[in-house]
Formats: C-alpha cells, structure tokens, sequence
C-alpha cells in the first residue's frame, strides 16, 4: 500500500498536471517547487474553471431570484454545500459557509460562548494551537470571566494526558487542532473527545490541518464543532466552514445579523432563518462556495485515503533525507514519525535564521515557510525563535524533496557551515 | 538573493560588533519586526557634546537584521546623536551591499529604526517607507 507502484506514479503525474501553476510556473528558470501548502494550497483547474463558469455563464445572487441563471447559482451553491457537507460525513443543514477556520471559530466563541461561558468557567485548549484558535479563547475568557487552561505538548509536540481527567474537571468547553500546523502533530482525538464529553465538555475541533490532509467524519469523531478553510484544500480564498450538531446550533444566537439570515422583519424587530441560513448574514462568497464544492468533488475522485498515504510516504522519505544532513546540524521538530504527523514538517540547519533559509531556498525555486507559524506561545516554551517549514500536499513528489535537500545544500554551501564548525542549532 | 550573503556579512551575524549591554546607558530602544519577529535592542552612551561615546546592540534573529545592526554601531560610534537621528536607508544599503530582496528589506532596516528611535527619543518609523 505504501510502496510507491508504477500505479501510484502516473496517479501523481495526472494530478501534477491538473495545477497550471506547477505544470507552467518556473522560477529563474526553474520548476516551481511549492512546499507552503499548509498556508495555502494550489488549485486545480477544475476549481479554477467553477470559479470562470459561474462569473460568465450563471452569476446573480442567490436565494430570492426567481429567474434562470438565479435559480442556477441557487442550486450550485447549495449543492456545494451538500458536496461540502458530505465530504466530512455532516447534514447539509449542519454546515455553515464562513469566510475561514477563523471566522468559524470566531462564530462559536461569539455565539455559542457568549451564551454559555459564565463568570468561572474553564475553557481547555492545547499549548500547540495557531492564534486562531487560541486569542478567540483569550478574549472570550476575558469577557466573562472565564479561565484559559492548557494541555500541556512534551518536547516532541505530543499532548500529554497524563492529567487530562483533572484539566477536564469542570470544563465547559475543549477547543483543539486536530493537526498541528507547527509540527504536524495529529491530535488523539479518540482519546480526547469521549472523555471531554463524559466531563460534559463542549469539543470544538481547528480542522484547518487535518481536513485538507486525511479522511474526516465529523460523526465518527463525534465532536461538537468542527471548523475547516477551502483554501487550504483546493478552494478558492475567503470560503470556509463550520460544521456544528443540529441540537446546539439550533439554541444558539446568531453571530452577524442582517439580510439572509432572517425570516420576517417588522418594525420591531426580526426572527431568524433556520439552519444553516440563520449563521449567514449577507450575500455570501458564492463563487467561492461553487469552488469549494468542485474541491472536495476532487479530493474525493483521488481518495482522502490516498491522499493521506501519498503524504505519509513523503513525509517518510523527508525525514530520512534530512536525517542525512543532521551530522551538520540539522534538527527535525516534532513528533519524527510518519504514522503521528500529518502535512508539515519543521526544522532549523545549524546557525542558519529560516528566514535566511527560506530566502535561499526561494533562489532555487523551492517555497517554504520561516518563522513562528502562527503559533508563537509554542516557540516560545518550545525555546525556538524560530523555524523552517516545509508542508506537503496531493500533488508533491519525492522529486520535490530532493530538491529541498539540494537546495539546502546550496544553503550549507553559503554560510559555510562545515567551516563554521556548525555553531549548534538556532533552538532546541 | 545567493550573492547578499558575502563574507563580511556571515562574520558580522556570527561575530557581532559592540554585542550585548551597557552598565549605565542614556537612551535606548527596542523594536520588533513584525513580519517574522526579529528583535533589536540598541544601547547608547552620549557624552556632554552629545557624541555617541559607546553602543551596544541585543537581538535575535536572521543574518541580515544582525549584521546590519551590528555594522550600524560601527557606522554610528564617535558620531554626533543628531546625525543618528538623521541616518537614512542609505546608510545601511551601503553597509550590507546590494542584492537585498524587497521581502526582505525590513530585516535590514530594524537596526536603524531602532537607533533612530533613540536618538529621536521618540518611535521613528521604518526608513525604508520615508
Ligand atoms: C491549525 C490552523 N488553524 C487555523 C488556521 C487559520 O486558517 P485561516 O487563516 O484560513 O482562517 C490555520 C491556517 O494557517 C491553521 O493551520
């Protein structure tokens, strides 16, 4: 299954060759090589030609237009959201158009969290989680007065839960990532939400990582809330998604209020659409929503277990080749095991800054990331100003992870890092 | 982006000049870069004539917002505060050389925004946005 067969080769090479931008972009004369998925993936000309056909053939607003090409935009946006919906196992009704995993996340801790988090509360987070899942829980808690408490991460990016009976004490809600987008680190979910739920702990769960990268059933997880970005899956930007049970989005408020989101106004006042209209005040990303659909039409066609398998495999192959280069001081972080990361590997090369690495790197045609990732806390404990990273993705080869070793190699060669005596890593 | 980083460069990230602290300073400042959270501290001694008589850089971060850093204290030593205050991008272009990519020029700036900041005595903004 993991062995990279001739199948498996020319599978790739068709998915290469549906990204115009890595079929055409060079760099200074030199493929493309994107290793930044985890901030944003490509996308394929499918999604790019949702995207056309919807602006020059059928675009009008939808919903209340009794017209053709209304009608038409009607049912393709609400047909995304069924593809959407389908692709991790939810109702229809239960998932709510965002702009991002941010702005999903923002929904619940607004809505759901002004409803339900009083003066002493316990909200429970992890220490690994991006700002966005994080600063809506500080600035919640600092508006009712509600305490912040983490799960610890050990040194390798794994969640300690040791404790974890205890930090559930009197929890109302758990907010997590189910991938870290730091180190990779897949989140035990298994374990984590069961026992939130006995400790009648809400569980929301950042999918940002996880949803693009592996197969996910909202249901079998069995989680509250589940917040995802299509841009990081094949979509276009600006269109995300909430998933939330029925029970509880049904007794929440509405987070931004206006057109669409109502069922009647008066003069004195309004009522509210049902679900999942009743989040979504506004004319919504339509385009985008059409996009995101024709995504995960995709993701499907190739199989999310294949996807996961074809990034495990490289991210197998990554960690032996940058193993070669840890005698001149190259350090991986996390978890270091294929079967616990996910898309996203972080590390440092000797003394070398990663925004020094990252701009070498981009001479050679290779993208990566350098810096704190969003999840500055974590560097903080962790004690790294800051690290390199690279993320992989559908259409990624083990050609792509060559190149990065060759182009760190050029790195090693400008800062002469064998002469320099490899003065340690920057952290770690 | 391969030919900015020459020699002198790597030798002034990895053996900065006037690194660390002054005992009793007259003015300092610190300052971050925001974009990848670079840090600079700068620490000057200013004698009765208002000279730079002593300074010390503090920091963290990649080879050209240190070596710039570490290059402007020798710009600026023996100099007269208000000439400090008037220092633009110029200054450290001609000390890192060319070869700087737009991304990256804020890296290269931080130093001389954070001295200018204490020679004005008040926040300076970036000199390349002057
Ligand atoms: C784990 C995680 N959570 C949240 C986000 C925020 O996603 P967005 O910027 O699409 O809202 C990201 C994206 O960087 C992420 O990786």
């Amino acid at each position: 299954m993991r062995a990279c067969v001739a199948d498996d080769a020319s599978k790739l090479a068709r998915i290469v060759d549906d990204f115009p931008i890595l079929r055409e972009r060079t760099v200074r004369g030199r493929r493309l090589v994107y290793l930044d998925s985890a901030a944003t993936s490509q996308k394929p000309q499918c999604v790019i030609d949702a995207l056309v056909t919807y602006y020059s053939t059928y675009n009008a607003n939808i919903h209340r237009g009794v017209y053709e090409i209304a009608e038409r935009a009607t049912d393709a946006f609400e047909g995304a959201r069924g593809k959407v919906a389908r692709f991790v196992n939810a109702n229809p009704r239960e998932l709510v158009w965002t702009r991002n995993t941010t702005e999903a996340i923002n929904l619940v801790a607004h809505s759901w969290g002004g409803a339900n988090i009083k003066p002493g509360d316990v909200i429970l987070v992890t220490q690994l989680e991006h700002h966005s899942n994080l600063v809506p829980w500080q600035e919640l808690a600092a508006r009712t007065g509600a305490r912040l408490t983490y799960v610890p991460v050990d040194d390798r990016g794994l969640h300690v839960l040791d404790d974890l009976d205890d930090l559930l004490d009197g929890v109302k809600l758990v907010a997590l990532s189910h991938v870290s987008n730091t180190l990779g680190t897949i989140a035990p979910l298994d374990i984590i939400v069961p026992r939130a739920h006995a400790a009648g702990a809400v569980v929301l769960v950042d999918g940002a990582q996880a949803a693009p990268n592996m197969p996910v059933d909202v249901k079998a997880l069995d989680v509250d809330f589940y917040a995802f970005s299509g841009h990081k899956m094949c979509a276009p930007t600006g269109i995300g998604a909430l998933y939330g049970k029925r029970a509880l989005l049904e007794a929440m408020p509405p987070f931004l209020t206006g057109g669409d989101m109502i069922r009647t106004v008066t003069y004195d006042g309004a009522t509210y659409n049902d679900l999942p209209w009743k989040f979504e005040a506004g004319t919504s990303n339509i385009a985008g929503a059409i996009g995101f659909g024709a995504a995960v039409e995709y993701l499907s066609q190739i199989g999310m277990e294949w996807v996961r398998e074809h990034e495990r495999s490289l991210v197998s192959y990554a960690f032996e080749r940058l193993r070669e280069l840890e005698p001149r001081g190259l350090v991986v972080y996390g978890p270091r095991d294929p079967d616990l990361v996910a898309d996203v590997i972080s590390f440092n090369y000797a003394d070398i800054h990663p925004h020094d690495l990252a701009s070498i790197l981009d001479g050679e045609g290779v993208c990566i990331r350098a810096g704190h990732h969003c999840t500055m806390p974590l560097m903080e404990k962790m004690g790294w100003p800051a690290t390199a990273r690279a993320s992989f993705y559908i259409y990624n080869t083990r050609q792509d992870v060559d190149a990065l070793i060759d182009a760190l190699g050029k790195a090693a060669a400008i800062f002469k890092i064998d002469r320099a005596g490899a003065a340690g890593a920057l952290g770690g | 982006m391969d030919d900015f980083y020459r020699d002198y460069i790597l030798d002034h990230y990895r053996n900065p000049r006037n690194f660390g602290h002054l005992e009793h300073p007259d003015v300092v400042a610190e300052d971050t870069n925001p974009l990848c959270g670079d840090r600079i501290r700068m620490e000057l001694l200013v004698d009765a004539n208002g000279i730079v008589a002593d300074v010390r850089f503090f920091g963290k971060g990649c080879a050209i917002s240190q070596a710039s850093a570490s290059m402007l204290t020798e710009t600026v030593k023996g100099r007269p505060l208000a000439d400090v205050a008037r220092l633009t991008k110029e200054a450290v272009l001609e000390n890192v050389g060319i070869g700087i990519s737009p991304a990256r020029l804020k890296c290269a700036m931080l130093g001389l925004k954070v001295l200018k900041t204490a020679a004005v005595g008040q926040l300076a903004s970036w000199p390349d946005e002057d």
